[in-house]
């Protein structure tokens, strides 16, 4: 299944700004960030057509996923 | 109150009140700077200071902004700009809580921090600096750390609550009190180039914007620091959805801001709470 991945701040160094990526069906967005090396402990938000998902959930064939690093300071 | 407002008709400039005539009125009837302005305000004067916000901000606009007490939760580099516009703004009452003096490493962005400042409570300098800019506005200091315990009492009465904490654990906890108690809360986080301001309105819940609860509790600013225009640019944000909640004119709710200062991208993307069961 066809996906498309947007990556953000410093998700993006040594990758890419978005992205359509080829997934096998059943694909969770762990599997997507694992793939993509992002390390879990970096990311901030998970979005999936704007709705906020957690690592176990499986994108629908054409969704948006987008990945967002944590942002904590003030 | 009658002899107020003959005062204060007598000193208008036009519908624009100035600031002597203010000082003036305080001192003669013995009413604070703070009441002279509401009352000024109430009476169709607005005080020449804030003559430049016409047509931005008009009379009764200005009168809410005055009757509005609003908490800024951490006073470093979000919260120095936070305090210094909301206070520029006329908000009446600005509740201010951190447990930290400015050290040397604060003078890169720190809008209160100075070299004489350094060692001093940041609560205590951002109290003087409202008094310098803004005398009517009212400042209530708490020098403490926003925490699960003391947070009802902080936030309480408050018409809105503005995020300038730097860790994701007390801003979960901020974000559920601020909940807990229907009050507005804007968010703004900042990491190097990077910044994030979101509103949680009361019935929303933008817990998982703020990031998991970990053990530091930090994110890409433990690498990247905060550099001097980021917690300005971000502050700036905050503010203007916070006087766009005080005065109704409406907020960025339901979406978030993600501002990539190295690229000048600013993204505003839809968010909802959950994908639960979709897809799965």
């Amino acid at each position: 299944m066809e996906l498309t991945v947007k990556l953000f701040a410093t998700f993006r160094d040594g990758r890419f700004e978005k992205a359509q990526l080829d997934y096998p069906p059943g694909t969770t967005l762990a599997n997507i960030v694992d793939a993509l090396r992002i390390p879990r402990d970096e990311i901030g938000v998970m979005l999936v057509m704007g709705r906020h998902a957690e690592l176990e959930h499986t994108p629908a064939p054409g969704d948006t996923v987008a990945i967002f690093p944590r942002i904590g300071g003030g | 109150m009658e002899r107020l407002r003959e005062f204060l008709a007598g000193q208008a400039e036009g519908d624009l009140l100035p600031w002597e005539a203010q000082c003036e009125a305080s001192r003669r009837l013995g009413a604070s700077l703070a009441m002279v302005e509401e009352a000024a305000l109430e009476w169709g004067l607005m005080p020449k200071r804030y003559s430049r916000n016409r047509d931005t901000i008009s009379i009764p606009q200005q009168l809410r902004l005055c009757r509005s007490r609003v908490a800024v939760i951490g006073c470093g580099g979000l919260g120095g700009y936070l305090i210094e516009e909301l206070a520029r703004l006329g908000v009446g009452t600005l509740v201010l809580a951190d447990p930290d003096v400015f050290e040397e490493h604060n003078l890169n962005r720190q809008l209160f921090s100075s070299l004489a400042r350094l060692g001093r409570a940041k609560v205590e300098v951002a109290r003087e600096r409202v008094a310098e800019v803004n005398p009517a506005v009212t400042v209530v200091a708490h020098r403490a750390a926003f925490s699960r315990e003391n947070g009802k009492s902080l936030l309480s009465g408050c018409s809105a609550v503005v995020d300038g904490l730097d860790n994701v654990l007390t801003r979960h906890a901020l974000a559920a009190i601020s909940s807990d108690l229907s009050l507005p809360f804007v968010h703004g986080a900042i990491a190097g180039w990077y910044g994030q301001v979101a509103v949680q309105m009361p019935g929303e819940d933008i817990s998982p914007l703020l990031g998991p609860v970990s053990a530091q509790g930090k994110g890409l600013e433990a690498n990247l620091g905060n550099p001097a225009f980021t917690p300005a640019a971000i502050a700036s944000l905050q503010v203007s959805e916070v006087a766009k909640i005080l005065l109704g004119r409406g907020s960025l709710s339901g979406r978030v801001l993600f501002a990539n200062l190295l690229d000048m991208e600013f993204e505003v993307l839809r968010y909802g709470r959950s994908t639960a069961g979709r897809g799965e």
